[in-house]
């Protein structure tokens, strides 16, 4: 094949992202790409939805793309605009199934560091902190994270600073924590594939490939020994339909590109 | 579970429930005063040097950006600023060199905007210190444990993170369930500022949108100002008083600035000034930039209306107006 590629790495990242996403759920959305991804679900396959924004909006019928998670328009024609107290502590309470979460660096428990490089006290670069990452990872039911530059970089062996939870030391480490139970990261999608992790030992197992992408290059993008199974699938391509919308939801191509 | 796990963040804003039920009795007046002053007055008497402060609205929306401006006119030093998606706010106030102090829950960063080159240029040169980190929701509750009047709050997140590790957090067994639980200590900021849609000249207050952490904050901080879009009469507030997001024995001072929120946004009102925000994010890349930006913005006039001025006037005002209802840019053409 030849010419321009039918679709970039965000717009696959988006789709496989939103084919996680089951209908009649809710689901915490930051700014950006979370956002395209929860519309896009609502638009193709989960029209029954609910999205939350963390600062309070909740079920907005979000008409253009929110450039913060306080924006007027993460409540427009919304059936709430609360605080962030009301939906904070009702995804406490188990209300809240997904949650979506990025960060500069992962292990193999699928902890993430959104808040140093280096020593705390002395930090070779000072990042913005938790936010409201700590508390999406810490009480949604599926968290699910995009890192989109998968590297020996950003799956390290050992963090710098665990800012947010995934399985923190392995099985049961979550619960002996205090946690809430049966909680913790579900999906991870990079550019190479999408990963789960392994029932047994909580680390992180390939479950498929993009289009194009090796299990070498996986093996060769991270630090840590990734769990790789004799049973590989391969990602669904963004069907047309999937682009049009795409394009409906960002059309200056803000979070998707031109 | 044995003994509580202490963690090493440093405590900050906490007092005994006692003391601050006394200094409250003490300072708090509960007589309805007309509390209109101006930025300038509320400032000095409200903001002193080495204070903890805390901004209502989160991130880029709704920050009291004229008491910001002022507090960098008047030189404050040494606060330490609460870290509760602190944005805008806290770039500006490092810039200006009035911030040596942070808790973090979210700051040194402007969202999709990019990271903070003023903030984090501070922080990692050790001109402004950490003084520990917490989450969003951890922050909001440990204003809402102070707005109760009780020590702490219990809570489950941040459990086996180095978040929590450097929190002021405690970790103990739950009496009834036996499962870990940390304990969030309440937080009473020395003085929080607002910017709200309408008040009285009581300190009534109404918020449009999301009120965010404000209802908790107002309730948590000892000294509250309050800018307002617009000073209403205390008969709109009696007519629809379930309105009253802040009522006025909270208040302490009330001033009249419309538009005062810009360029953050001002809930249903008006836009976040995108341009300016993207301006401010490239000259703070350098210290000279940074000075510049004070000088042509907040030494070079003299209040907020000359800022406004600056900014582009009433018509720029109208055009965030424009995107906030979500219309098309207008044409350009000279209005009338």
């Amino acid at each position: 094949m030849t010419g321009q590629p039918r679709y970039n790495l965000t717009e696959l990242l988006a789709c496989v992202a939103a084919g996680f996403i089951e209908d009649g759920r809710s689901a915490f959305v930051g700014t950006g790409f979370p956002v395209v991804v929860g519309m896009l679900a609502q638009r193709t396959h989960a029209p029954g939805l609910l999205i939350i924004f963390e600062a309070g909006g909740i079920g907005p019928r979000v008409p253009a793309l929110p450039i913060s998670v306080g924006d007027s328009r993460t409540y427009y024609k919304a059936s709430g605009a609360s605080s962030l107290h009301e939906v904070m502590s009702a995804s406490q309470a188990g209300y809240v199934d997904y949650g979506f979460l990025g960060g500069a660096a992962m292990d193999c428990y699928g902890n993430i560091n959104t808040t140093v490089i280096g020593d705390w006290a002395h930090p070779k670069a000072r990042l913005p902190g938790s936010g409201g990452a700590n508390d999406v990872g810490s009480f949604v039911w599926r968290a699910i994270y995009v890192l989109r530059q998968q590297s020996k970089r950003t799956f390290v062996n050992k963090l710098d600073f665990i800012t947010t939870p995934g399985y923190l030391t392995g099985p049961g480490a979550r619960e002996r924590a205090g946690l809430p139970a049966d909680t913790g990261p579900y999906r991870v999608i990079t550019q190479l594939g999408v990963y789960g992790f392994d029932d047994d030992t909580k680390r992180l197992k390939l479950l498929a490939l993009h289009p194009g992408a090796t299990v070498d290059q996986v093996r060769e993008a991270s630090e840590f020994e990734i769990i790789i199974p004799e049973q590989i699938g391969v990602t669904a391509e963004p069907t047309d339909e999937q682009l049009r919308i795409l394009h409906e939801i960002d059309p200056r191509g803000m979070v998707i590109g031109k | 579970m044995r003994d509580p796990i202490e963690n090493s963040g440093e405590l900050i804003g906490w007092h005994d429930p006692d003391e601050n039920r006394r200094w409250v009795r003490e300072n708090k007046s509960r007589a309805m005063t007309d509390k209109r002053t101006t930025v300038q007055e509320a400032v000095r008497k409200f903001v002193p040097d080495g204070c903890i402060l805390a901004m209502g609205g989160f991130g880029h929306i709704r920050i009291p950006m004229a008491l910001i401006y002022e507090i960098i006119r008047q030189r404050k030093r040494n606060i330490t600023m609460l870290g509760k998606t602190a944005v805008h706010d806290i770039d500006l106030m490092i810039g200006g060199g009035c911030v040596s102090r942070v808790e973090v829950a979210y700051a040194f960063g402007h969202e999709l905007r990019g990271l903070s080159p003023c903030g984090r240029r501070a922080v990692e040169t050790g001109q402004v210190k950490v003084t520990g980190e917490i989450s969003n929701a951890g922050y909001q509750w440990r204003f809402l444990a102070a707005s109760m009047g009780v020590p702490f709050i219990p809570a489950r997140s941040m459990l086996g993170t180095d978040t929590i590790k450097h929190s002021s957090a405690k970790i103990i067994e739950d009496p009834w369930s036996g499962k870990p639980i940390a304990l969030l200590p309440a937080c009473y900021p020395d003085v929080a500022l607002f910017h709200v849609h309408r008040c009285d000249k009581f300190g009534n207050a109404q918020i449009d949108g999301i009120i965010i952490e404000d209802f908790e904050l107002a309730r948590a901080a000892r000294r509250i100002v309050i800018t307002t879009e617009k000073i209403i009469e205390h008969e709109e507030i009696e007519r629809q008083p379930w309105r009253t997001a802040i009522p006025f024995y909270l208040v302490d001072a009330v001033i009249e600035v419309p538009f005062g929120a810009h360029p953050t946004e001002m809930p249903v009102t008006y836009y976040f000034d995108e341009e300016h925000i993207a301006h401010w994010l490239e000259v703070s890349k350098t210290p000279e930039g940074t000075q510049k930006y004070f000088e042509e913005y907040v030494f070079g006039v003299p209040d907020y209306d000359a800022y406004l001025e600056k900014i582009g006037g009433k018509r720029r005002m109208e055009e965030l107006k424009r995107i906030m209802n979500l219309q098309p840019p207008s044409t350009g053409e000279a209005a009338p």
